[in-house]
């Protein structure tokens, strides 16, 4: 027999009702998640893994990110199990395979849902939607531009240091014949003259939303020997969720992937400063520079200054986004992230081409969700 | 000239039994936060248990309406078309003095807002009810509240 995989501790159950009159999904899960981290004899902190189910309307994105900030965890694993009747089983299997690999040690698993009687007009019923919307709040842009401000603030960064994000993005795009910005640069002016869409947010600061479509596949090491590809291996791997909104964040100007990018470098046994590639994610300009930072690439604040140091071109020191960025090839919506992947991928096989990085042996991915809430961080290393 | 925030076509917010407290107060003109009487600290936005420490013993006290700015942003582009007659408008995070942060509309002062600035609650009605925004302090004496 092999040994264990796990053990369930806790247990929590609310009593069944026919109608919650008023009650929301997230209020119950806060309920049901008490009695069953009580039950484990566990301090709430102690919770490091979070698996959720999906919520459709109530909160249609983010939702792990939304319950974690709900109840006030800041886990280092965090999913959505979405398999209907076998969400509970398929939860419970993910999270001692988490704890296995090192994601997280105390994982809580949990599902709920109210019924009402007359579905509210507003299925949206999320924090969000109730106390940033009414006052003017909709959509991430307003959530960055505040991001981006506190920056400036505190350590006297200017909108021309975030201009030199995108116009490197679209720099790096004039290699990329399948980017949308392909034969459309534009330079720091250019960056600086587009409309403020949200103070000190500018347009060209802002991804362009597109369609698209990314995958990769992933196998076992010695699977990976056999295949045709010369294989990029994941070295390294981190992960943190700490908020949904913004008012929430612990911090305006430092995110998760700080943490996330520790534990991916120490993982992997490498430093920030070994990277062969950058491939950040970039949903704004304002993210690349936190990242930067939260990298230990420079001192906070610093971002600008190391910008304007580095060649961040696939024949630079520093490549960053080799493929443009999101800022430069487009935002596919969640497969954006992918993007980073991929052309990591690409790179430390040596197939990219005309904008192939000299040295490629390591490549540093970020992916970042909602407000500098949800982060993951990978270290890639060539076979 | 600027519009009446009330005629504004916004959305509201969905209230549901457990966050009522707050609103009504909002209508009249108060912000109400709960406060754990486990580990004694102030929360917002209201939940069912104290995000801190896991506890239920959760209690709705008036704040004092003070607060600092942490962030602002001028909106342009609002991201909901109700509040194109608005725009530019500013939006900012408020610290309040009891310790959590909320989003809230911040109204024009007597120079441009500064992360840092002392508020004060100024309730304000937007798109039909009553909000609770806030108002630089060195401009209160000067403006007064819509
Ligand atoms: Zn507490």
């Amino acid at each position: 027999m092999s040994r264990a995989k796990g053990a369930i501790v806790g247990i929590g159950e609310l009593k069944p009702q026919r109608l919650t009159s008023g009650l929301t999904t997230l209020e119950m899960i806060a309920e049901v998640s008490r009695l069953a981290v009580l039950d484990a004899g566990l301090e709430p902190a102690a919770i490091d893994g979070l698996l959720v189910g999906p919520q459709v309307g109530e909160t249609p994105q983010h939702v792990p990110a939304t319950i974690a900030e709900y109840l006030g965890l800041a886990p280092t694993m965090a999913n959505v199990v979405d398999l209907g009747g076998a969400s509970g089983a398929g939860m419970v299997w993910r999270a001692a395979a988490a704890i296995e690999a090192g994601m997280c040690d105390a994982v809580l698993c949990v599902l709920a849902n109210n019924r009402e009687e007359v579905a509210p007009r507003s299925p949206n019923r999320n924090p969000i939607r109730e106390f940033d919307v009414p006052f003017g709040a909709s959509g991430a842009n307003i959530s960055y531009a505040l991001l981006m401000q506190a920056h400036m603030a505190e350590y006297g960064s200017t909108a021309r240091d975030f201009a030199l994000i995108a116009a490197a993005a679209r720099a790096n795009a004039q290699l990329n014949p399948d980017a949308i910005f392909y034969g459309k640069p534009a330079d720091v002016e250019a960056v600086l003259a587009s409309p403020m869409i949200a103070s000190p947010l500018h347009l060209l600061e802002i991804v362009m939303p597109v369609a698209g479509g990314e995958a990769v596949v992933v196998t076992s090491t010695e699977r990976a020997r056999s295949l045709r590809k010369p294989p990029v291996h994941l070295l390294g791997a981190g992960e943190k969720v700490t908020h949904r909104a913004v008012s929430q964040a612990p911090s305006l100007t430092s995110g998760p992937l700080k943490s996330a990018m520790a534990r991916a470098f120490q993982q992997s046994g490498t430093r920030a400063d070994e990277m062969d590639l950058l491939s950040l994610y970039d949903c704004y300009t304002i993210m690349v520079a936190t990242t930067i930072e939260d990298a230990g690439l420079c001192a906070p604040g610093a971002f600008g200054a190391w910008l304007n140091d580095h060649d961040l071109s696939h024949k630079g020191a520093k490549p960053l986004n080799t493929h443009g960025g999101q800022l430069g090839f487009g935002q596919p919506d969640l497969a954006g992230g992918m993007t980073h992947i991929v052309e990591a991928v690409r790179q430390l096989r040596g197939e990219a081409g005309e904008r192939q990085i000299g040295k490629a042996g390591l490549a540093l991915v970020t992916g970042n969700g909602a407000t500098m809430s949800e982060a993951t961080a990978l270290v890639l290393g060539a076979a | 000239m600027p519009i009446d925030l009330n005629t504004l076509k916004t959305a509201g917010p969905t209230i549901t039994a457990l966050t009522r407290p707050f609103w009504d107060a909002a209508t009249d003109g108060r912000l109400t936060i709960q406060h754990c009487e486990e580990c004694g600290r102030a929360i917002f936005y209201p939940r069912p248990i104290c995000p801190h420490c896991w506890s239920k013993r959760l209690v709705w006290k008036d704040a004092s309406g003070r607060g600092r700015l942490k962030s602002f942003s001028e909106v342009h582009k609002p991201g909901h078309p109700g509040w194109l007659p608005a725009a530019p408008y500013v939006v900012g995070l408020v610290e309040l003095a009891e310790g959590p942060t909320m989003l809230s509309f911040i109204l024009p002062g007597t120079r441009p807002q500064q992360i840092g600035d002392m508020l004060l609650l100024a309730p304000t009605a937007i798109g039909g009810r009553v909000l609770p925004a806030f108002i630089p302090v060195e401009s209160r004496a000067e403006e007064k509240p819509q």
